[in-house]
C-alpha cells in the first residue's frame, strides 16, 4: 500500500506548527498504524530529518499512552487505540491527516505529543478511595453484587487516553471523569467519599480549562474502551445529589 | 580486597570469580516466623522525623507505585519518577491474567506453605527460600488492600471474589479482573499514589528518566535524571534510592514488554557497583501472537489463562500443516502437552510449554505462515470449550483476548483456532538484593521485576504482580525503615565530587550520542542485538552459540559507538536520544547475559542449555555445582568498553524444601 | 451552570407545550381562541389581578431566558477557550446535527422570540394592519406568506432544539444512568421535539392555506 500522510509538525510547546506532507510506500496491511510511522521515521532518519515525535508504550491498547487524531477521528476509524489500529483499515492511495489531541488543557509538547497531566490532577482531586496500607479489612468481608461489580468494572476499563477530550466539540473531559465516578461509586468502599469526590473532581476539571459538556456524545463514540454515556449521567446525578447534600 | 580467581576452561576468557555473597538480614528461626521477627527487629522512625527523611523511587509500576503511596502515607518525603507521561502508564498495566494469593478461597487445599512450595518448585529451586516464603505470607494482605482501594476483581453471583487456576499449579488461587488484572491493580496503586501527591507527601516527576545513580561515601544518595520534555539534566538527592524500574526483556528487541521498558536504571546502578543477579534467567511466554513480518515492533501476549480452557495441538503429520485446521480430523491432531504431561496437560509451567512448542515447530509440525524457513506457531483451540461451556460463557471469560487476537491477525478465533508462539516476556534476573531488598550498595533498594529475588530460574504465572505489590505495599516500607532510622544522612552538596562526576558523565554521554552522526538508526542496532539474543541466548543455549553471541555483541557495540545516527538536540523532547541511551545499555547487558548463560552449564527453569538435558529432553539441573545465585560485579571500563565481570556466588541452602528434579508428568 | 441550562430549558419546554396546545385553539375558530386568550389573562382571578398569571409566567420566562442565554454563552465561551487551535480535519462520529447546532438554533430562537413578542404581544409590528381581537390578529398575520415562513423556520428550529435539548436535559440532571434509560430519554426527546413542532406548525399553515379564516 501507499499512503499520503499530512502530519502535524511542531518543534516545541511555543513553536508554530504546520501540516507537512509525506508519502510512505510499501505499507503492509498487517502493520499497525504506529509501526507504519516507525517505518516513516526510519526513512526520515536516513534522510537526515528529525523523526516525528509521538507517544506510545505498551502497543497493546492498555496503557493509554498513544493517541492521534487520524483524519478527524480520535484513534482513527476503528473502535480501538491508535496502537491497535492496523493498516488494513485504510485504502491504498488514501490521504491521511494526523494531528495531535487538541485541547488547551492538553498543550502540545512536540509534533504529536501532548501533555495530559491535567488528568492526573483530576484524579488527585478525589479519584481514589482513602485507605492506608495495611488498614484494609478482609476482602471477603465486603460482598459486592455482581451487577454492581460488573458496572464498576466496565467504568474502570478507562485507560486515560484522552480521546474523549480530543473528540468532544467542547473539549470536555466528562467521559473520563464520569468513568472514575461510576467505578468508585458502584462499590461499597467508594461510598463515604462519594459526594466530596464528585465535587472536587468537577471543580478541578473546570479549573484545568476543559470545556463544559453539552451531551453531544462524540466522546463515547471515540472511546477505545466503549465507555458509555451513562457515566456522564451518573456523574451529573452524583453532582446534583452532592449539591443537595444527600446521598 | 576481593580475591579474584580465574575460572576453569574457556570461561577464563570471560569472567573472574570473587568472594561469595550472602544475605545477612533474614533472621534465624522457623521460616514462618522470620518475617514477623524481621519487622519487629527493624528500627522505628518517629513520625515527626519522617518528613525530614527523603526517598527517591524510580518507577511507578506496581512495585514503585505501591511503595510510593505507602511511604508517602507513612509521612516520608517521596520523590517518584517515571518516563511515561503519567504514573498510571507503567508497564504493569499490561498484565492480563491475574494475581496469586494463598487465601484458600476454594477450599482446595491451598495454604501459604503450598504457594511457597509451588513458587520454589516453579523457579526450579533457584530462588531464596526466605524471600519466597515471605511473598506467600503477605499475598493475602495484597488482595485485602486492593479490594479496599476499589479494584474491581471478578466476582461470582453471590458477590464473592472469583478465582481461577494458572499454569504450573493444581489449585485455584488466582484473583483476576477479566483480562486486565494488571491495569486494575495499577490503577489502584496509582490512585493511592495520586492521593499522596495531593497530600503533598509525594512529589511526582513524570517524563523523567533516571540516567545515573549518585553514590557518595559508599551510599546511594540520589540520581541524575533528564527531564524528557525540556532536556534539562537534574540532580535529585535523598536519604535512600529505590529502583522499581521493571524488567529488561526488551534486550531481545521483540518482546511482550512495552516499548519503553529498559534496563538503564538498573544498568547505571550496576556500573556504580550494584551486583546483577542471574541476568540470563529469561522467561519465554508460550501464548503470544506469532510474528507476522519484520516491520513488527513488539509481540503481543495473550493471557496464559487461555490455557485453562484452550487445547494446544499441532498436526500429527507435516503434510497437514498448511491445511485449514478445521479440516484436520481429531485422529490427526497431536495434543502434545496432554500427551507428554498427563497430570498437568495444557497447564504445565511456561518454560516447558514454550520449549515444547519450539520442539514441535523444529520438527516441522508448526502451523501458520512460513517465517524464514519454517512455520512458527501451534494451535490453541477453543472449539471444545465452546461446545462444552457455550459461546457466551467463553466470551465472558476471554472476550477481550479474542477481540485483541482478531484485531491483530484479522482472523476470528471463535471459528478458527488461534495460533500462538512463545515470546520473551519476563526477566527473573535483576539487581541482587538481600532479605531487606537492599542491594550491596547501602541505601540502594530494588523492588519488583527489577530485582532478582523471588522467582528463581522461572516465574509462575500470576506471581509477578504478587511480588510487585508485596514488595511495594508490605515489604519495602518495613525494611527501608530500618535503614532510614539511621538517617538523615549528612547533607550532600550539589557540587560535591560524587554529584559532579555523575552529572558530568550524563552530559558527556548525551553529547557523544548526538555527535556521532553515523549511518545507522538506533532501531537497526536494537533489532540486530535482539536477533543475536533470540538466536543464541533465547529458548535454547549452547556453549558455542553463546561464545559466538558474545563476539557479535562486542562488535555491534563497537559499531554503535562509531556509527549510530541520533538527530535533533538535547534541549527538546528527543525520542531517538532516549532510545539510543537505552540501547547502549542493552548492548552491555546482552554481553553479561551471555556470559552468565555460558557459565551456568546446567539447565534450570527458563535457562535451557542443550548440553544438559535428560534423555527425554527435559531440563537437567546440577545442584552440586550450580545451586547458587550468580551475582555479577561490573568489570570496569576495560577493553571494548567493559572489563571481565566478577562472579560472586550466593549459595542457596534449602532448609525447608527438599531439592527434587522438577517433574510435571 | 449546566443545571441552570437544563432547568430553564425544561421550563421552556413546559411553556411551549402549553403554548402549542393553546395555539391549536385557533383551529376551533374565533371564539374558542379569543376565550382562551381572555382566559389566560383572567386565570387565577380573583386571587391574582388581571393578567396576573400571565405576568408571573412572563417573569419566570424572562428570568429563565436570561439564565438560559447566560449559561449558553458561558458554555460557548468555555468551549472556545478549551480548544483554541482547531483541527484541520474533524469528523463527526456519533453526534446528531441537532446536538451540534444547539447554539445556532438557540440564537435563531432568540431572535424569533424578540420578533414574536413585538408582533403578537406588544403589537409593535403589525404587518397585517391594526386589528381588534387576538384571533384576527393571528389569522391576519399568517395569511401573509413571509410571516408564516418566519414562523415555520422558527418552529423547525425549536423542534431541533428540543430534539437534542430534552434528552440532554435528562442527561444533565443525571436521570439516564443506564443504557435503557438513555434510550427512553432519547425517544422522549424525539417525540417532544416532533410533537411540539407539529403542533406549532398546524395553525399558521392552516391559516395560510385558508382552512382557518
Ligand atoms: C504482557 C504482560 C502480561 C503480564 N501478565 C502478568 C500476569 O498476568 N500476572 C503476573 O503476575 N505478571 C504478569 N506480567 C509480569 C508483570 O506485569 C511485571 O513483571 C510487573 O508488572 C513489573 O512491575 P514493576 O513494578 O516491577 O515494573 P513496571 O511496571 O515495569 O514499571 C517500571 C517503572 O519504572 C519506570 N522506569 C523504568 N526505567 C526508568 C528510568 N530509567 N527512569 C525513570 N523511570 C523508569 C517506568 O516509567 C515505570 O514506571 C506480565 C507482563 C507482561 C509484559
Ligand atoms: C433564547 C434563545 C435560546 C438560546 C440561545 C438557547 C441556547 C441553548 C444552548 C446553547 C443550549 C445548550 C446545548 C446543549 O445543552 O446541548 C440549550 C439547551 C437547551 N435549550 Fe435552549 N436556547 C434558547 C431557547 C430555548 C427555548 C425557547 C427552549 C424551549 C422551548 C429551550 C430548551 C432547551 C433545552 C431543554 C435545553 C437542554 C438543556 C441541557 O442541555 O441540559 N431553549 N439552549
Ligand atoms: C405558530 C406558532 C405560534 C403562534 C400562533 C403563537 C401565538 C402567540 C400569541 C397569539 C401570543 C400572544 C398571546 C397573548 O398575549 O395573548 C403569543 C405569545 C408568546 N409566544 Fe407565541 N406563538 C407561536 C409560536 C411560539 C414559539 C415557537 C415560541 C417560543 C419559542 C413562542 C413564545 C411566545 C412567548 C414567550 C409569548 C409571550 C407570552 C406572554 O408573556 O404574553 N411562541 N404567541
Ligand atoms: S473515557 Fe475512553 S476515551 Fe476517555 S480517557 Fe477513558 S478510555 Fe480514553
Ligand atoms: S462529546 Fe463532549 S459534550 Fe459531552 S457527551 Fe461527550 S463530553
Ligand atoms: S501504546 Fe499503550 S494503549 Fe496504545
Amino acid at each position: 500500500m501507499k499512503l499520503t500522510l499530512k502530519i502535524w509538525r511542531q518543534d516545541g510547546p511555543r513553536a508554530r506548527g504546520e501540516l507537512v506532507t509525506y508519502v510512505v510506500e510499501d505499507i503492509s496491511p498487517d502493520m499497525s498504524f504506529l509501526e507504519m510511522l516507525d517505518v516513516l521515521n526510519e526513512q526520515l532518519n536516513a534522510k537526515g530529518e528529525e523523526p516525528i515525535a509521538f507517544d506510545s508504550d505498551c502497543r497493546e491498547g492498555i496503557c493509554g499512552m498513544c493517541g492521534l487524531m487520524i483524519s478527524g477521528e480520535a484513534h482513527g476509524p476503528e473502535k480501538t487505540t491508535t496502537c491497535q489500529l492496523h493498516m488494513r483499515s485504510f485504502r491504498d492511495g488514501e490521504t491521511v491527516t494526523i494531528e495531535p489531541w487538541r485541547a488547551d488543557a492538553f498543550p502540545v509538547i512536540r509534533d504529536l505529543v501532548v501533555n495530559r497531566s491535567a488528568f492526573d490532577r483530576i484524579i488527585q482531586a478525589g479519584g481514589f478511595i482513602s485507605v492506608n496500607t495495611g488498614s484494609a479489612p478482609k476482602a471477603e468481608a465486603v460482598l459486592v453484587p455482581k451487577p454492581n461489580a460488573d458496572r464498576a468494572f466496565m467504568a474502570a476499563e478507562c485507560i486515560g487516553c484522552g480521546a474523549c477530550v480530543a473528540a468532544c466539540p467542547n473539549a470536555a473531559a466528562m467521559l473520563f471523569m464520569g468513568a472514575k465516578i461510576t467505578h468508585l461509586g458502584e462499590l461499597p468502599q467508594g461510598q463515604p467519599e462519594r459526594a466530596q469526590r464528585v465535587k472536587a473532581m468537577v471543580a478541578q476539571h473546570d479549573a484545568e480549562g476543559f470545556g463544559g459538556c453539552t451531551n453531544i456524545g462524540e466522546c463515547s463514540a471515540a472511546c477505545p474502551k466503549g465507555i458509555p454515556l451513562d457515566v456522564i449521567s451518573q456523574l451529573n446525578h452524583d453532582l446534583r445529589k452532592a449539591g443537595a447534600g444527600r446521598f | 580486597m576481593t580475591e579474584l580467581t580465574a575460572p576453569q576452561g574457556v570461561d577464563a576468557d570471560y569472567y573472574r570469580v570473587g568472594t561469595p555473597v550472602a544475605d545477612t538480614k533474614a533472621p534465624a528461626g522457623p521460616i514462618a516466623e522470620k518475617w514477623t521477627k524481621r519487622k519487629f527487629d527493624a528500627s522505628l522512625v518517629n513520625p515527626a522525623n519522617r518528613r525530614k527523611l527523603s526517598v527517591i523511587i524510580v518507577g511507578t509500576g506496581l512495585a514503585g507505585g505501591a511503595a510510593g503511596a505507602t511511604l508517602g502515607e507513612a509521612g516520608y518525603h517521596v520523590k517518584s519518577f517515571c518516563f511515561q507521561d503519567s504514573p498510571r502508564r507503567a508497564h504493569s498495566i499490561a498484565a492480563q491474567g491475574g494475581i496469586n494469593a494463598a487465601k484458600n478461597y476454594k477450599e482446595d487445599g491451598d495454604s501459604i506453605y503450598r504457594l511457597f512450595y509451588d513458587t520454589v518448585k516453579g523457579g526450579d529451586y533457584r530462588a531464596r527460600e526466605t524471600n519466597v516464603y515471605r511473598l506467600a505470607e503477605v499475598s493475602a494482605n495484597i488482595i485485602d488492600q486492593c479490594v479496599a482501594q476499589g479494584v474491581p476483581f471478578a466476582r461470582e453471583y453471590g458477590g464473592l471474589l472469583d478465582n481461577r487456576s494458572f499454569g504450573g499449579v493444581q489449585v485455584s488461587r488466582t484473583f483476576y479482573a477479566r483480562g486486565q488484572t494488571g491495569q486494575q491493580l495499577l490503577i489502584g496503586a496509582y490512585q493511592a499514589l495520586e492521593r499522596q501527591v495531593a497530600a503533598g507527601t509525594v512529589e511526582m516527576f513524570t517524563r523523567h528518566e533516571m540516567l545515573e545513580l549518585i553514590v557518595a561515601d559508599g551510599r546511594a544518595r540520589g540520581i541524575i535524571a533528564r527531564d524528557l520534555v525540556t532536556g534539562e539534566i537534574e540532580t535529585h538527592l535523598a536519604d535512600a534510592v529505590v529502583l522499581a524500574s521493571g524488567g529488561y526483556g526488551n534486550v531481545f528487541f521483540l518482546s511482550t514488554n512495552a516499548m519503553g521498558s529498559n534496563v538503564t536504571a538498573n544498568w547505571r546502578a550496576h556500573r556504580k557497583g550494584a551486583y546483577f543477579g542471574n541476568p540470563c534467567y529469561t522467561q519465554i511466554h508460550p501464548t503470544c501472537i506469532p510474528v507476522s513480518g519484520d516491520h513488527q515492533s513488539k509481540l503481543t501476549l495473550m493471557s496464559e489463562s487461555l490455557r485453562n480452557d484452550g487445547r494446544i495441538w499441532v498436526p500429527k503429520r507435516k503434510e497437514d500443516c498448511d491445511k485449514d485446521p478445521r479440516q484436520i480430523p481429531e485422529a490427526d491432531r497431536d495434543y502434545y502437552l496432554e500427551r507428554i504431561y498427563p497430570a498437568f496437560g495444557n497447564l504445565v509451567p511456561r518454560d516447558i510449554a514454550s520449549r515444547q512448542a519450539k520442539n514441535m515447530c523444529d520438527e516441522g509440525r508448526g502451523v501458520g505462515p512460513m517465517v524464514g524457513d519454517f512455520r512458527r506457531g501451534v494451535y490453541l483451540d477453543f472449539s471444545d470449550a465452546i461446545s462444552r461451556l457455550g459461546r457466551s460463557a467463553v466470551e465472558a471469560k476471554y472476550g477481550n483476548l479474542f477481540d485483541m487476537y482478531a484485531r491483530i491477525t484479522g482472523e476470528n478465533p471463535y471459528e478458527t483456532p488461534m495460533r500462538i508462539y512463545p515470546a520473551v516476556h519476563y526477566t527473573m534476573g535483576g539487581l541482587w538484593v538481600d532479605y531487606d531488598l537492599m542491594s550491596n550498595i547501602p541505601g540502594l533498594f530494588v523492588t519488583g521485576e527489577a530485582n532478582f529475588s523471588d522467582h528463581g530460574a522461572n516465574r509462575l504465572g500470576a506471581s509477578a504482580l504478587m511480588q510487585g505489590l508485596a514488595d511495594g505495599y508490605f515489604v519495602l516500607p518495613n525494611t527501608i525503615r530500618d535503614y532510614l532510622a539511621k538517617g538523615p544522612y549528612p547533607k550532600l552538596d550539589e557540587n560535591s565530587p560524587a554529584v559532579a562526576e555523575a552529572r558530568q558523565s550524563v552530559d558527556q554521554r548525551v553529547r557523544t550520542l548526538l555527535s556521532i552522526n553515523g549511518e545507522r538508526s538506533v532501531d537497526s542496532f536494537h533489532k540486530e542485538l535482539g536477533h543475536i539474543m533470540w538466536e543464541y541466548c533465547g529458548m535454547e543455549r549452547t556453549e558455542t552459540g553463546l561464545m559466538k553471541a558474545i563476539d557479535l555483541i562486542r562488535s555491534l557495540r563497537a559499531e554503535f559507538w562509531r556509527n549510530v545516527r541520533v538527530l535533533g538536540s538535547a534541549e527538546t523532547l528527543n525520542q531517538s536520544l532516549e532510545k539510543a541511551g537505552r540501547v547502549a545499555d542493552f548492548l552491555e547487558l546482552g554481553e553479561l547475559m551471555c556470559i552468565d548463560a555460558l557459565h551456568r552449564r546446567e539447565s534450570c527453569g527458563g535457562h535451557f542449555r542443550a548440553e544438559s538435558q535428560t534423555e527425554d529432553g527435559e531440563a537437567l539441573r546440577h545442584d552440586d555445582q550450580f545451586c547458587y545465585v550468580a551475582a555479577w560485579e561490573f568489570g570496569g571500563n576495560g577493553e571494548g568498553g567493559m572489563g571481565a565481570p566478577v562472579l560472586h556466588k550466593e549459595d542457596l541452602t534449602y532448609e525447608f524444601i527438599q531439592l527434587k528434579q522438577r517433574s510435571y508428568k | 451552570m449546566k443545571l441552570l441550562m437544563a432547568v430553564t430549558g425544561l421550563i421552556f419546554v413546559g411553556f411551549v407545550a402549553l403554548h402549542a396546545y393553546g395555539n391549536l385553539m385557533v383551529l376551533g375558530g374565533a371564539d374558542t381562541f379569543n376565550t382562551y386568550a381572555h382566559h389566560l389573562r383572567t386565570f387565577g382571578q380573583p386571587m391574582l389581578p388581571y393578567e396576573g398569571f400571565l405576568w408571573v409566567l412572563r417573569v419566570v420566562l424572562l428570568v429563565s431566558l436570561a439564565l438560559h442565554v447566560y449559561s449558553a454563552l458561558s458554555l460557548w465561551g468555555r468551549a472556545n477557550g478549551a480548544r483554541s487551535t482547531r483541527y484541520a480535519v474533524k469528523k463527526a462520529a456519533a453526534s446528531s446535527l441537532a446536538s451540534r447546532t444547539m447554539r445556532y438554533g438557540g440564537i435563531a430562537l432568540f431572535f424569533f422570540i424578540v420578533f414574536h413578542l413585538l408582533h403578537l404581544t406588544t403589537h409593535t409590528i403589525h404587518p397585517q394592519g391594526t386589528v381588534a381581537t387576538p384571533y384576527e390578529n393571528v389569522v391576519g398575520s399568517f395569511e401573509l406568506w413571509w410571516v408564516t415562513l418566519i414562523y415555520v423556520v422558527a418552529v423547525l428550529a425549536l423542534g431541533f432544539h428540543l430534539f437534542h435539548g430534552v434528552w440532554s436535559a435528562a442527561q444533565t440532571l443525571g436521570l439516564t444512568s443506564t443504557a435503557a434509560a438513555r434510550a427512553r430519554a432519547k425517544l422522549l426527546a424525539h417525540l417532544v421535539g416532533g410533537l411540539i413542532a407539529l403542533a406549532f406548525l398546524i395553525p399558521p399553515l392552516a391559516i395560510l392555506v385558508r382552512i382557518v379564516k
